[in-house]
């Protein structure tokens, strides 16, 4: 029994993706990050001397402004602001510039479902652009459950109104590397299967909530895929560097 | 000083407070590897919970919890109001976490703590989503008038595993509140029945209770939960705030009664999750709902 999703899609199907950075001049880095409908902006400053109060200086601090479409900021955008803040600390490497404040600013351009994977995705695209020094890259997805038990990927705004529960996972990038697939494994599994961030909404059994991480998982491969297809496009070409 | 790959040396000169403030890492970790904590817990035990009903004698419904040194009061004001359009038989909560200076050295006034709306935010969605509440329960006259309750959760000392505390002082004071008698009056109004002074009889009889059977909510579905930390290959249930702000790993379970995940929390942090480590936390969150169950239990709560 499938499900039907209303723009065709299959359940593990993601909807189109695009990426551009570099559109801001004034910021350190930027990107534009799309799936689908949903449209997100991310800015970087920084690193900027001095850290805010209450943070350690022996490390880098960053500070992470969330704008919504419309309205004011309300505990929602706060939220978001600290689930994206302690995500970005830790893919960052925060030794490397100690005592610095670096500023992620989000500005969401269309919400259409998927708005934090969204902006995960765009922050982490906007931070290679500024030249922040990374670990991996943070590749975030949204994972619905259906009322008979499916899972489904990415869903859209009415998609996500209609499910029962749905779950925003955060996984590293896969790696490709030259080093026999020994190396790279924790606890009998990847490195590319441990969770950075998750965030449920709604009921699920346990059972349930691994079947989204799975989903999330097989479907980080096609999204690390597409961020380094991405990025290695305009490395090759001279001509937009600067 | 020396350096800290020689610390074997320093330890056997410096005293163990000023160890446990100069490299805290190292000195939790020498009682990790022991399987214990500083406070001589093991690390899958959370610590002692203490629940207090009915404190607030103006609220009608109020809750103390204490998981250790962390201290929450909640109360709840129930209020009428006109539901909205869309859902005309369901009244409504409003949930507020609050962190006053009281509770932390590092929460100044003036300048509300960056975790408080973030924490209000998670409470009002785990207890809704849960559907620990029947909100058609808080209705009144269908389409006319329903219930606000306003839930204030106070953080009196702020010691590690906020919301733990948080939540279950929010269920808690639920089960401890008293909807207020109301009646229609002759505008239509919705007005409290106060117990003082019945003025004169005859305007008594004409007002009815409206909700004399209904006083209290059902509440099915208790959401518990257990915030854990993940360090290394170790997990740490119930940290305190020593614990929380050298090892940063936060993941927090939260069960309901019928053992299904109203939410499985985890916001960044060093250590990854991986499959063997989500199922230890929610074993570690099974024993203790099954633990916060009996301590409900014995308050008679439900």
């Amino acid at each position: 029994m499938e499900i039907d999703r209303e723009d065709g899609r299959t359940p593990n199907q993601l909807r189109p993706l695009a990426c551009s950075r570099n559109i801001l001049h004034r910021s350190h880095g930027s990107a534009s990050w799309s799936q689908g409908d949903t449209k997100v902006l991310a800015a970087v400053y920084g690193p900027k001397a001095g850290t805010k109060k209450n943070e350690n200086p022996e490390k880098a601090c960053f500070e992470v402004i969330w704008k919504p479409k419309t309205g004011q900021i309300g505990k929602v955008e706060k939220e978001y602001e600290l689930i994206l803040k302690r995500t970005i600390q830790s893919i960052c490497v925060l030794t490397v510039n100690p005592n610095t404040t670096t500023s992620v600013i989000i500005q969401v351009v269309h919400d259409d479902g998927s708005l934090l994977p969204c902006a995960i995705n765009a922050a982490c695209a906007a931070l290679v652009d500024a030249g922040i020094p990374m670990k991996h890259l943070a590749v975030a997805i949204c994972c619905c459950l259906a009322d008979n038990g499916y899972a489904v990927l990415d869903p859209n705004k009415l998609e996500e109104k209609k499910m029962t529960a749905l779950a925003y996972l955060v996984f590293p990038n896969t790696t490709l590397s030259v080093l026999p697939e020994g190396s790279s494994l924790v606890e009998d599994e990847p490195v590319e299967h441990g969770i950075i961030t998750s965030v449920t909404h709604g009921v699920m059994s346990v059972d349930d909530y691994f079947l989204c991480v799975e989903n999330g998982r097989a479907a980080t491969a096609s999204l690390s895929a597409f961020f380094r297809k991405n990025f290695q496009q305009s490395q090759r070409d001279p001509s937009k560097a600067g | 000083m020396g350096l800290p790959d020689s610390s074997q040396d320093l330890t056997s000169e410096m005293e163990v407070d000023a160890f446990r403030r100069i490299f805290p890492l190292r000195f939790f970790e020498r009682h990790l590897s022991e399987s214990l904590r500083p406070d001589a817990r093991p690390l899958d035990k959370a610590r002692d919970t203490i629940v207090n009903l009915g404190l607030v004698s103006t609220a009608d419904g109020s809750a103390l919890a204490k998981i250790g040194s962390t201290t929450m009061l909640a109360a709840i004001r129930m209020e009428v109001m006109t539901p909205s359009t869309e859902s005309p038989d369901e009244g409504c909560i409003a949930v507020e976490f609050h962190m006053p200076p009281i509770c932390s050295p590092i929460v100044r006034p003036g300048r509300p703590a960056e975790a408080a709306p973030v924490i209000s935010k998670r409470l009002s969605d785990t207890i809704l989503s849960s559907g620990m509440i029947d909100l058609t329960e808080l209705c009144l006259v269908s389409g006319k008038a329903a219930w606000m309750g306003y839930l204030d959760i106070y953080c009196l000392d702020a010691d590690g595993a906020l919301f733990d505390a948080a939540l279950l002082s929010a269920v808690v004071a639920f089960s401890n509140l008293q909807i207020p008698v109301v009646a229609l009056n002759d505008n239509g109004r919705i007005v409290a029945i106060t117990n003082e002074k019945e003025q004169d009889n005859a305007s008594i009889i004409e007002k009815e209770a409206v909700n004399k059977e209904k006083r209290k909510l059902t509440l099915k579905n208790i959401p518990f939960s257990l915030t854990c930390i993940l360090h290394k290959n170790y997990i740490l249930a119930d940290p305190t705030t020593e614990e929380e702000s050298i090892m940063d790993t936060l993941v927090t379970v939260v069960l309901d009664s019928s053992d299904q995940m109203v939410s499985f929390y985890k916001s960044g942090g060093e250590a990854l999750a991986y499959s063997s480590s989500i199922k230890s936390c929610v074993e570690l969150a099974r024993k203790r709902a099954k633990e916060l169950k009996e301590i409900l239990g014995e308050m008679d709560v439900d």
